[in-house]
């Protein structure tokens, strides 16, 4: 989905800001809600795909207005709202008549792909030296694939192997394993012309992320490997 | 605006209250699971961690050569390994080659070499501009780099999580990898800040 998650080249947000001495938590209920979340993702059986799918459903301004970790809250609520583990009722009546559930994502999942027939990831279509163009997708749902990528071209840099596909694993509309690359982009190719010849981006992405620029690539008779399921913590 | 930290009870820390008793009353968690992971990131995993593989690294030859070829493996003989850590990938900063790490659509981060991130990582400033301005980016870390080294950002997009492996600063040849590793900077590792040698 388009969302305000997508925030690679925007501009408005300021300097970067560093603090000295920074505490892993900075109070007691963001080192709670983190292992909340973390548990909810195995109580949910949820993924990494859906709990990020979770967060960036939360409303724009609302998100723009949370901290990380009370981003991840509103991502362990959803999860347990949608996963049937509680109600919404029940966990308003919980939090009493003082707090806004408003962070709590609408139950209704947005709209992501259909369910795709499981099946072996095929051999690479890519290899090491391959251009690719990143496509011009713009799906309702789940996606890796960053706007300021897209409809841009690459170079292929490497072939990380096989994984699940979030964009249909955030849905549970199947795993859809395959071949995740590292694509390498001018940065004048990002951002036009004033950008510096002397930087690069590298953007790991996923098969069905590309298309050849040329027709060169050929299926290679590589062994298709296990799909790495993503981390379920 | 977005990385304020809410410390009253009127707000997440309730949320947090309610959820966590919700749960607990449904029979389907233990609060003393939630105390031992808080413990674990508090406590055990964390930027020392990544300090250490650097400083093997810069020591060890051997072991850089398995740190560049497979990240993952390397980093387990240290006995390090978790979540966000399954597909490590190392990064050499050189003279003329300088990599930094960010993930523009959540967090991405490499926990188990450098623990969770700080805000500024975290931060919206660092999410949108890290791809667009890098070099304008390191100037806020105070890092100003010749115009004729490359950088190379990797936005942590997919599974994998980058480790950089900054450079050893000079005149720190006599000292030992545990000294080494005491001067290895977290900021160092996700590549917005170089390594100080000691001053004498």
């Amino acid at each position: 989905m388009n969302g305000v998650h997508d925030m690679g080249g925007m501009d408005g947000f300021g300097k970067v800001v560093r603090e000295e001495h920074e505490p892993v938590f900075h109070a007691e209920w963001e080192g709670r809600a983190f292992a909340l979340a973390s548990l909810t993702w195995r109580l949910a059986q949820a993924n990494g795909d859906m709990f990020r799918h979770a967060i960036e459903r939360i409303p724009p301004t609302r998100y723009l207005a949370s901290s990380y970790f009370e981003r991840w809250l509103a991502g362990a609520e959803t999860l347990v709202i949608e996963r049937g583990i509680a109600t919404r009722e029940e966990l308003i009546a919980k939090q009493g008549a003082a707090i806004d559930p408003y962070p709590i994502a609408d139950a209704v999942p947005a709209r992501g792909p259909s369910p795709v027939k499981e099946k072996k990831a095929s051999s690479p279509r890519f290899a090491k030296g391959d251009r690719v163009r990143a496509r011009n997708i713009n799906p309702a749902g789940h996606t890796r694939l960053p706007r300021y990528a897209r409809g841009k071209v690459g170079v292929v840099v490497r072939d990380w192997g096989v994984f699940v596909f979030p964009d249909t694993n955030a849905h549970h509309a199947g795993t859809k394993p395959q071949h995740c690359y590292s694509v390498s982009f001018d940065a004048r190719e990002l951002w036009g012309k004033p950008a510096s010849s002397r930087e690069r981006l590298y953007i790991d992405l996923w098969e069905d992320y590309l298309e050849p620029i040329a027709s060169k690539s050929k299926p290679r008779n590589t062994k298709g490997k296990k799909a790495h399921r993503t981390n379920r913590y | 605006m977005s990385d304020h930290h809410n410390t009253d009870d009127s707000g997440p820390a309730a949320r947090v209250k309610a959820l966590e008793a919700l749960l607990t009353e449904k029979g389907l968690l233990d609060p003393a699971a939630i105390d031992a992971i808080v413990d674990t990131y508090e406590t055990r995993v964390g930027p020392r961690n990544g300090a250490r593989v650097v400083a093997k690294a810069w020591t060890d030859p051997a072991y850089r050569k398995r740190l560049l070829a497979d990240a993952t493996s390397a980093v387990a003989e240290l006995g390090f390994a978790g979540p966000q850590g399954g597909h490590l990938v190392a990064i050499e900063n050189t003279d003329r080659i300088h990599n930094l790490v960010v993930c523009t659509l959540c967090s991405c981060y490499p926990w188990p070499v450098l623990g969770l991130p700080p805000v500024w990582y975290k931060s919206f400033a660092y999410r949108s501009r890290a791809v667009s301005d890098p070099r304008g980016v390191l100037e806020d870390f105070g890092l100003e780099l010749p115009s004729n080294v490359e950088i190379r950002v990797w936005d942590s997009s997919a599974e994998i999580r980058y480790l950089v492996i900054p450079q050893r600063p000079k005149g720190t040849s006599k000292m030992s990898e545990d000294e080494l590793a005491a001067i290895v900077t977290r900021d160092s590792m996700v590549g917005v800040a170089k390594v100080e040698a000691p001053r004498a």
